[in-house]
């Protein structure tokens, strides 16, 4: 399979083979989180909602995982006292009414992977429905910087500063590596998928030879505020994770940007998908 | 009619004429006397209610046709030590005081001896509510005797019903302490045994009262004439038309209260004493008389309490009025509209402490200021922020009302203009009310050599960090002793305050300046119930750094060393949030000066024993 380095007539809406796949799967992943918010009442547990994520994408033919889909509720959606990587996966917290949930999940399908992430609320919740709402202006900043070839450091420490100004904190530093993205790629479909610590081996695999070879050239594939970040958008997919708390929520949202070494700038960077929901959310709250 | 001054004497004088007068339930007339001489009670209506062998004087306020409050007074008072709250509340309640049997210009029994049951008080509040709102539950709130004997009636069966709601301070179920008691005795362990022997130390007037006839003799004698004077310096009770000159009739009369009911009720306490109302306990934490540890499980007894704290001392009626309105205003409008979305109180810890009470913040738009303004938020308390930055301000303000505070509101004020200042102050007691908490917490920072750093660099420094803090005492500290029903001044200092350090000379000294500030001005409002505390947080990952002025070097190599610096900060990453909660915590525990990081309070800790090695350490210049 080709790498996705060469432009795309994506300004005219067209997209080569290869994106339309993983556009194809970010989208199955979304409606498999919209499927599963929407099953979602209280009293079920994060365990419980992980299951369903991955019941309801193995029955549509997803046989590897970037990650396994992961669930938080709660203040967990803001990785509160968070210390070790373990806190990251499904517990026995179970969702009440009011909380605020995040569903999390990097399906393979077809050898395309998307990385996605959904934050969402049972019932009323107006703090976060103000994270969601803060959002969009990361949405906008990620994009106009890596248009402009900003190196990927300083558009992680911009992202920094407008979370301080809206008052919120961030909460992506609470990943392995701090990343506030990473890249993601086409991987090989084996017969068997083993995963490690929740993640694919392939994917793992593919990942780890990014990370060769990035530091043979100069850049790494996780977008983090260390020095190995210190370098212009590296051409590939990129899933783009801001994730916002404040006292005790979160929100975040997941989706993959497209990164080519095309010279126009409407080109050279765009989001593979504008119809995802946290979008069509800002959409409808711009026309009411 | 009598009312004024001398009307406890003539009462007594006077009470065999009084049953003819009216008769219970009848329509209330207006007390001539009582809307120009009694201050306390002007423009109350009147009536008496007879009921079970005694006339109880009853004073009504405000429109009838709204919720009824119910006022029930305490021991050794008369229904006027509510004349401030009451006056606050007719305002949106119909209010309702009436003198316990006994007590004021109600007639007391005969003979005294077991005319003064619990049973009988109840008779005496159904009587009152059927005459004041036949036909609506009332809101009653009791303060000392007043809510031991409202917590009988909002515990046995025959008021179910005719109890809408009580606000109880001061004052245990009598049952419930039986149960505390008895808890505490059966299984002493050493917590326990301290709780017991704490309260009953503080019950000492208790066993006094069950003396015969010393305690009537002392009332009508010495002690009755020092009475006000002990209250004023020991309680802090305002000087005024409190206590009425029926003091002395109203205590020898109330000893009987604790005679007829003390031993029965604690030796048999009732095992069905659960409140068919919702509660809400108000602690005054500095009481002389009750132990906090009354009220621990009192969950138990009342299901959906609502608890609220005040640092006062027993006298809360008349020390601290306003708060008490504001609280009662507040549950009894919750239970009056019956929505169960709208909550009572705030979810955050020091919520029974913070709820409904106005604080303003400077500095409110970032770091400390921002997290110490969601902190309160979190706790209920209504915010103003504060800060040159209107847009930081608006969003802190906006974000607090998300998370809690009931109302939130920007100011875009330069602290160190006086003038802005004094503006600022009207308006907020114009519009917002008064303020409760007041956080000084506006700063900036300067760094770079003394010899570098000129007389304009100085004057800035100081200009936010000390005068900021002096205008915001001055003004609004004086507003508050006026009021003189207590607060708290919070001032943001700094470990820089009693760690010398040769980079940070003007910064020091403006933090150092601060710090010293505080802790006089501690002792002089120490007296007025208002604390002061000072914060010296030490290196928390802010904006301060970045916004930081280097003195002496190029504005490229500031722009350098304010990036290095917000880095190091950035790595030291101790979060505004738990400066927040330190802020929070002092208020509660009225501490002097709380050092916040770990550095912080090691080098407070250096600063006494080894101040030689603070000297040292002064020396080192970090490489930035």
């Amino acid at each position: 399979m080709a790498p996705v380095t060469t432009a795309t007539s994506a300004a005219a809406g067209e997209l080569t083979a290869e994106l339309r796949g993983f556009r194809e799967v970010q989208r199955l992943a979304y409606a498999c989180a919209e499927a599963v918010a929407a099953q979602l009442k209280p009293g079920i547990t994060e365990r419980a909602a992980a299951r369903m994520q991955r019941e309801w994408l193995r029955e549509r033919g997803v046989r590897d995982w970037f990650h396994l889909p992961f669930a938080w509720f709660g203040d967990r959606t803001a990785f509160v006292n968070f210390r070790i990587p373990l806190q990251f996966f499904p517990t026995n917290r179970e969702l009440e009414p009011g909380m605020p949930f995040i569903l999390d999940m990097a399906p393979v399908h077809q050898g395309f992977t998307a990385d996605i992430g959904y934050s969402g609320c049972l019932g009323l919740n107006p703090v976060h429905d103000k994270l969601l709402a803060d959002l969009e202006a990361h949405r906008e900043l990620i994009l106009r910087e890596v248009r402009e070839r900003r190196p990927l450091r300083e558009i992680y420490q911009d992202v920094d500063r407008l979370m301080v100004r809206q008052g919120h904190a961030n909460r992506h530093r609470a990943y392995p590596f701090g990343v506030i993205a990473h890249k993601i790629d086409w991987v090989r479909q084996r017969r068997w998928s083993p995963t490690l610590f929740g993640f694919g081996t392939q994917s793992l695999k593919g990942l780890a030879s990014d990370a060769l070879h990035g530091h043979r050239d100069g850049w790494s594939p996780l977008w983090s505020p260390y020095t190995f970040s210190d370098h212009p958008p590296q051409p590939g997919l990129w899933a783009v994770e801001p994730h916002l708390g404040f006292r005790g929520t979160g929100a975040k949202f997941e989706e993959i940007l497209v990164v080519t070494d095309s010279k126009d700038p409407q080109e050279s960077a765009f989001w593979l998908d504008d119809d995802l929901p946290h979008v069509r959310r800002w959409q409808e709250e711009k026309a009411a | 009619m009598k009312t004024g001054r001398g009307r406890g004497r003539d009462a007594a004088a006077g009470r065999g004429q009084e049953p003819g007068r009216t008769q219970g339930g009848a329509p209330g007339r207006a007390s001539g006397g009582a809307s120009g001489g009694g201050p306390g009670l002007a423009g109350a209506t009147e009536r008496w209610v007879h009921t079970g062998g005694v006339e109880l004087c009853v004073a009504e306020l405000g429109d009838p046709e709204h919720p009824t409050v119910l006022l029930v007074h305490g021991y050794p008072d008369s229904k006027e030590v509510w004349s401030e709250v009451a006056r606050q509340l007719a305002d949106r309640f119909h209010v309702v005081l009436y003198d316990v049997r006994g007590c004021g210009r109600s007639t007391a029994p005969r003979p005294l001896r077991g005319g003064f049951t619990l049973e009988k008080l109840t008779d005496d509040f159904l009587a009152v509510a059927d005459a004041v709102s036949p036909d609506r539950p009332v809101h009653v709130v009791g303060h000392d005797w007043g809510s031991v004997q409202a917590w009988e009636f909002a515990t046995v069966r025959r008021t179910e019903g005719r109890i809408a709601s009580f606000t109880s301070m001061s004052g245990p179920s009598l049952d419930h302490f039986g149960h505390w008691i008895k808890k505490r005795m059966v299984r002493p362990t050493p917590r326990r045994a301290a709780q017991l022997l704490n309260q009953g130390a503080k019950s000492w007037y208790v066993y006094m009262l069950h003396t015969p006839v010393l305690p009537e003799l002392a009332w009508k004698g010495p002690l009755g004439k020092r009475w006000p004077g002990i209250l004023q310096r020991v309680e802090k009770v305002p000087a005024g038309d409190y206590p009425t000159a029926s003091l002395p009739t109203d205590a020898a009369h109330g000893a009987w209260l604790y005679r007829d009911n003390v031993r029965a009720r604690l030796r048999r306490p009732r095992a069905d004493a659960y409140a068919h109302c919702p509660v809400q306990l108000i602690t005054p934490t500095g009481d002389a008389f009750l132990s906090q540890r009354l009220y621990d499980d009192l969950e138990q007894w009342a299901p959906q309490l609502v608890r609220r704290t005040l640092p006062a001392k027993h006298w809360v009626p008349r020390t601290r009025p306003d708060q008490l309105v504001s609280w009662i205003t507040e549950f009894v409008t919750a239970k009056e509209e019956g929505d169960p979305a709208k909550q009572v109180t705030a979810r955050g810890p020091y919520a029974d402490r913070f709820g409904g009470q106005l604080v303003l913040v400077t500095g409110a738009a970032s770091g400390i200021g921002r997290a110490t303004a969601f902190a309160f938020a979190e706790a209920g308390a209504r915010i103003v922020a504060v800060d040159r930055d209107a847009e930081g301000a608006a969003r802190t303000a906006e974000l607090a009302r998300l998370i809690g505070a009931p109302q939130a509101w920007p100011e875009v004020v330069d602290v160190a203009d006086e003038a802005a200042m004094e503006k600022l102050a009207d308006k907020v007691d114009a519009e917002y009310g008064p303020v409760d908490v007041l956080v000084n917490n506006a700063g900036i920072g300067l760094s770079g050599s003394f010899l570098q750093t000129t007389t304009d660099d100085w004057k800035k420094v100081l200009d936010v960090n000390l005068w900021g803090v002096i205008h915001g005492c001055r003004i609004f500290g004086k507003r508050m002793a006026d009021r003189g029903q207590g607060g708290h001044i919070v001032n943001t200092a700094s470990a820089a305050a009693f760690q010398p350090s040769k980079v940070l000379p003007a910064y020091s000294t403006s933090k150092a300046a601060v710090l010293m500030l505080s802790e006089c001005l501690r002792a002089e409002l120490a007296g007025r119930g208002i604390g002061v505390s000072a914060i010296c947080p030490g290196l928390v990952n802010t904006s301060i750094t970045s916004t930081a002025r280097f003195a002496g070097v190029s504005a490229e190599e500031e722009k350098r060393r304010q990036a290095k610096a917000a880095r190091m900060y950035g790595l030291r990453n101790y979060p505004p949030e738990k400066v927040a909660d330190a802020v929070l915590r002092a208020v509660v525990r009225n501490q002097a000066v709380v050092p916040v990081t770990p550095e912080a309070r090691g080098a407070h800790l250096l600063s006494r024993f080894a101040p030689r090695a603070l000297r040292a350490l002064a020396r080192i210049e970090p490489r930035l």
